[in-house]
């Protein structure tokens, strides 16, 4: 792959001579591209996703990125942020920051369309084809769910992911496997399955059965993922479930 | 950005082929205990300071994939907790421990 050489674009900022960031951003189509370089003002409290915002709107416009709530509630905003899958809109560059350089790329194992804007489409994909949505069961639950109920509980765990893909984008599992559903869509089953109100226990735990065990546990996704969540830990729940019923263990209904 | 996790998983990798290419060896030399002859001739290589020392590390990579894999299962089987860092380092520690062990009972 041919690397153009970083070079300096004009700023699209002219007020006093300030602290500047020196940015650096993949640009290309598909599999193709290079890093290029630009020099963005330094302000307080600014996000990564401030940073790109600027260079689209006084430098390039031809930049193409995405983010939508600004607020960390929507995921749509998710790059590689010095090395790391990180949430822009939520990132503070002092947080990112070496040096005064931050180098801004698109999500890793998935396909990249332009620039910072990736294709999320296999991750969706992988997360519908393991059914990974709550399943009404059609009654309401014998016991009423108690908020502090160890189910509800390990439900409760997974239950803020905003479909980001940073995990995704963190595990290598998913980058040697194209099998691997990843850290999200298991971490979404997990949490299905300790839900007493969904229909479908088996259907979920068999959704995760041989995909889980392509786990390695090497905790990059609980690293990574910006709203604190632990999918190793539910993988982990996933793998114990899996295994107990391919030995014939009792499922939720007769543990009841 | 790898984090102790992920070189936990590639040190039990490496250990497990690392075993893997070792142990058919280990047995051949087993083998030649019925060859009395054989076996001394082998005995008296393994006499060699250096030779103990690689087999330290041989016992070392041995140690590392039992406490590795043994960690493994805990993760896997036992109840979540966040304190895998610890774990690890236990793991890691114990089979360092296990290599100078040996090499204590060998130059002693
Ligand atoms: C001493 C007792 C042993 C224990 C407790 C043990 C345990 C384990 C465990 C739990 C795994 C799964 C790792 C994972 O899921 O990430 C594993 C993987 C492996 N083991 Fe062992 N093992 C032992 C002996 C051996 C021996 C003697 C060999 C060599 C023939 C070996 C070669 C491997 C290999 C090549 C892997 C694959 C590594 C990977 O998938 O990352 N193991 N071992
Ligand atoms: S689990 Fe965390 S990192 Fe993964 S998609 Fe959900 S919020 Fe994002
Ligand atoms: S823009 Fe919505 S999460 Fe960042």
């Amino acid at each position: 792959m041919k690397r153009a050489r970083p070079r300096l674009v004009k700023t699209g900022y002219d007020g006093p001579v300030m602290a500047m960031l020196e940015v650096e951003i993949w640009r290309g189509e598909g599999g193709g591209g290079a890093w290029r370089r630009y020099a963005v003002p330094h302000e307080a409290n600014q996000t990564v996703l401030d940073v790109v915002t600027h260079v689209q709107r006084h430098i390039d416009p031809s930049l193409a990125y995405r983010f939508a709530c600004r607020v960390g509630m929507c995921g749509s905003c998710a790059m590689t942020v010095n090395g790391r899958p990180r949430w822009t809109c939520r990132t503070h560059v002092s947080q990112a920051a070496r040096k005064g350089r931050v180098r801004i790329g698109p999500l890793r194992n998935l396909p990249v369309i332009r620039d910072l804007a990736v294709d999320m489409a296999p991750f969706f994909e992988k997360w519908r084809d393991a059914g990974a949505r709550f399943v009404p069961s059609g009654e309401p639950p014998e016991e009423p769910v108690r908020p502090d109920e160890p189910e509800r509980r390990a439900a409760d765990a997974g239950i803020e992911c905003i479909n980001c893909a940073v995990c995704y984008a963190a595990c290598d599992s998913v980058a040697w496997n194209p099998d691997y559903p990843g850290p999200a869509v298991l971490n979404r089953l997990w949490t299905l399955a300790n839900d007493r109100r969904d229909g479908d226990r088996d259907g979920h735990l068999d959704a995760a059965g041989a995909g889980c065990h392509l786990c390695r546990s090497h905790q990059e996704c609980a690293d990574a993922c910006p709203t604190g969540l632990n999918p190793t830990a539910a993988i982990a729940g996933l793998k114990r479930e899996v295994f107990r019923r391919a030995l014939g263990g009792r499922t939720r209904e007769g543990r009841q | 950005m790898r984090r102790g996790p992920w070189w936990a998983f590639l040190l039990h990798r490496l250990s497990g082929v690392a075993l893997a290419v070792f142990l058919p060896v280990h047995f051949l030399v087993l083998g030649l205990a019925v060859e009395r002859a054989a076996l001394d001739r082998v005995l008296d290589w393994t006499d060699n300071p250096w030779v103990k020392l690689a087999e330290a590390g041989l016992v070392v990579l041995l140690a590392l994939h039992l406490t590795g894999g043994l960690r493994v299962l805990l993760l896997e089987f036992g109840r979540w907790s966040d304190r895998q860092q610890s774990r690890i380092a236990v793991a890691g520690g114990l089979a360092l421990l296990a290599g100078f062990g040996f090499l204590a009972a060998a130059f002693a």
